[in-house]
């Protein structure tokens, strides 16, 4: 970087800082706060984020599995396994999560008799997820070059052997950052399911507010607590991008 | 070794690569494939390696037919020594680990057993300061050193050399040529394509010359360096020798 495009970066951050605490400062004098009404439903936040988190691991490792299904699937030698990956895929990556959620949870869950609304949240979500992971993880593999494929031929490796010592190894590489990214986006999109009645951060906080008309109060921890989530998961994403771009 | 082509013919779209060759070449150690670019050289050696199947023909190594089926073809590629253009390492693992890979996975050898064999090899050709570094880490030279290494491992009934010293330059080009000399003077028997002209006629017992996907002319390396019989030989050897 140069030294001018240090000055203007230096800058810019402290603009918009500035803008920023202003607008804050503007908001918090308008606004007359009522945070003792809220105080009283913590434990109610509380368990909502907790909730949040178990549901979105949950739902992450479930989408890693369903996504490296897909995956396959789509490079299976079977033209129908293909077809099956590709129609999976596109189907949800076309369509909001939303409208997923309510054909999968009241058409689909209702009519095979999934009852435990948890599970069929997770579950959706997981379909949702891992038909975006299927796409990353075959980005992955087909990273891999032609000539690393031919040495693996050559010294006799089977196809299980190719994907375990010369395939998966190497896209890792190219999967890990935007898998971390997606981490991210689970976390957010489970606030989603706040509409099947899970009591999730998000229902949590929309309970928290219909109990006591403090709107603001009760959104504001709510994006704060996404926040400590993503935030995290999102540097992560940004040290793996970087770790992996110069480790060749 | 004895290799029995008979009527092999190898096609990529409408270009015949391999036009119907049907020979039979013999050599004790080492033999080199010589000819212009082009000329069906390094898709040869792939067949004879089991890497591609020939569209037509079949081939006998030492009175055995290579296979056909996939299955089979993979047994038949694990006893064969093979060393790219560009190495081919895998670039995730280590040098000790490129090498160690086929002899765990594929030949059944316990990881204490491959290493210690991955660990002689390799102070042999003089790399033991190198076994913990990446491909990325290690010169050209170095990297196809380690390639040879992870070839001759497995102990294989024949190397297949695939222009080995194309992507290097002069002073690594040397060290790679030294290597594969030592392999002749081991007694290992290999097949080597080749544009390094005075390291093929020093090294090969047996020539064959290829162009236009046909065997035009085989012989001793003496005989075919200090008198070719073909016209396409000699212009080729005056081109090539000439610099």
């Amino acid at each position: 970087m140069t030294r001018h495009q240090t000055i203007n970066a230096v800058i810019s951050v402290l603009l918009a800082a500035t803008l920023l605490a202003a607008a804050c400062f503007a908001i918090l004098q308008a606004l007359s706060w009522n945070w003792s009404g809220v105080w009283v439903y913590r434990q109610v936040f509380w368990q909502g984020w907790l909730n949040t988190i178990w549901i979105s691991f949950a739902a992450l490792a479930l989408s890693i599995v369903l996504g490296l299904l897909a995956a396959l699937g789509r490079r299976a030698r079977y033209p129908a396994l293909r077809w099956l990956s590709a129609g999976y895929i596109e189907l949800i990556r076309g369509t909001p999560l939303l409208v997923q959620l309510l054909i999968l949870f009241y058409v689909v869950a209702d009519a095979v008799g999934l009852q435990n609304r948890y599970a069929a949240g997770i579950l959706i979500l997981s379909v949702f997820s891992g038909a975006y992971i299927a796409e990353m993880i075959r980005g992955g593999i087909e990273s891999i070059g032609k000539s690393q494929l031919e040495s693996a031929r050559a010294i006799g490796l089977t196809r299980w052997q190719t994907y375990r010592h010369v395939i998966f190894p190497q896209a890792m590489r190219h999967v890990l950052p935007p898998l971390a990214g997606q981490a991210a986006s689970i976390i957010k999109d489970s606030s989603l399911l706040s509409i099947l009645g899970i009591e999730e951060f998000t229902l949590a906080a929309q309970q928290v507010n219909s109990a006591t008309y403090s709107t603001l109060e009760s959104y504001l921890p709510l994006a704060i607590g996404y926040l400590a989530l993503t935030l995290p998961v999102s540097l992560l994403a940004r040290r793996l991008e970087n770790k992996f771009r110069y480790e060749t | 070794m004895k290799l029995d082509f008979d009527d092999i013919t190898k096609r990529y779209g409408d270009h015949t690569v391999l036009d119907a060759i049907t020979a039979q070449l013999e050599f004790p150690h080492v033999l080199a494939l010589l000819g212009p670019s082009g000329g069906g050289k390094s898709t040869l050696l792939r067949v004879i390696g089991g890497l591609e199947s020939p569209e037509a023909g079949s081939l006998m190594i030492d009175g055995q037919r290579v296979p056909t089926t996939e299955q089979s073809l993979r047994t038949f590629r694990s006893n064969i020594g093979t060393v790219f253009q560009s190495w081919n390492l895998f670039p995730h693992l280590d040098a000790l680990a490129n090498i160690m890979l086929p002899l765990t996975a594929v030949h059944g050898l316990s990881p204490e057993a491959a290493r210690n064999r991955s660990l002689e090899l390799l102070e042999r050709l003089h790399l033991t300061g190198h076994a913990h570094k990446r491909p990325a880490e290690l010169s050209g030279g170095q990297r196809q050193r380690v390639a040879i290494a992870r070839a001759v491992a497995i102990h294989p009934r024949l190397l297949l050399l695939d222009e080995p010293t194309s992507a290097l330059d002069p002073e690594m080009t040397a060290e790679v040529l030294e290597v594969i000399a030592d392999l002749k003077a081991e007694g290992r028997t290999f097949i080597l394509v080749t544009h390094a002209m005075n390291f093929a006629r020093t090294v090969a017992d047996q020539v064959a010359f290829l162009a236009g996907g046909r065997i035009v002319e085989q012989g001793s390396a003496e005989a075919f360096f200090t008198a070719p019989q073909s016209e396409t030989a000699r212009r080729f050897l005056a081109k090539v020798l000439k610099y």
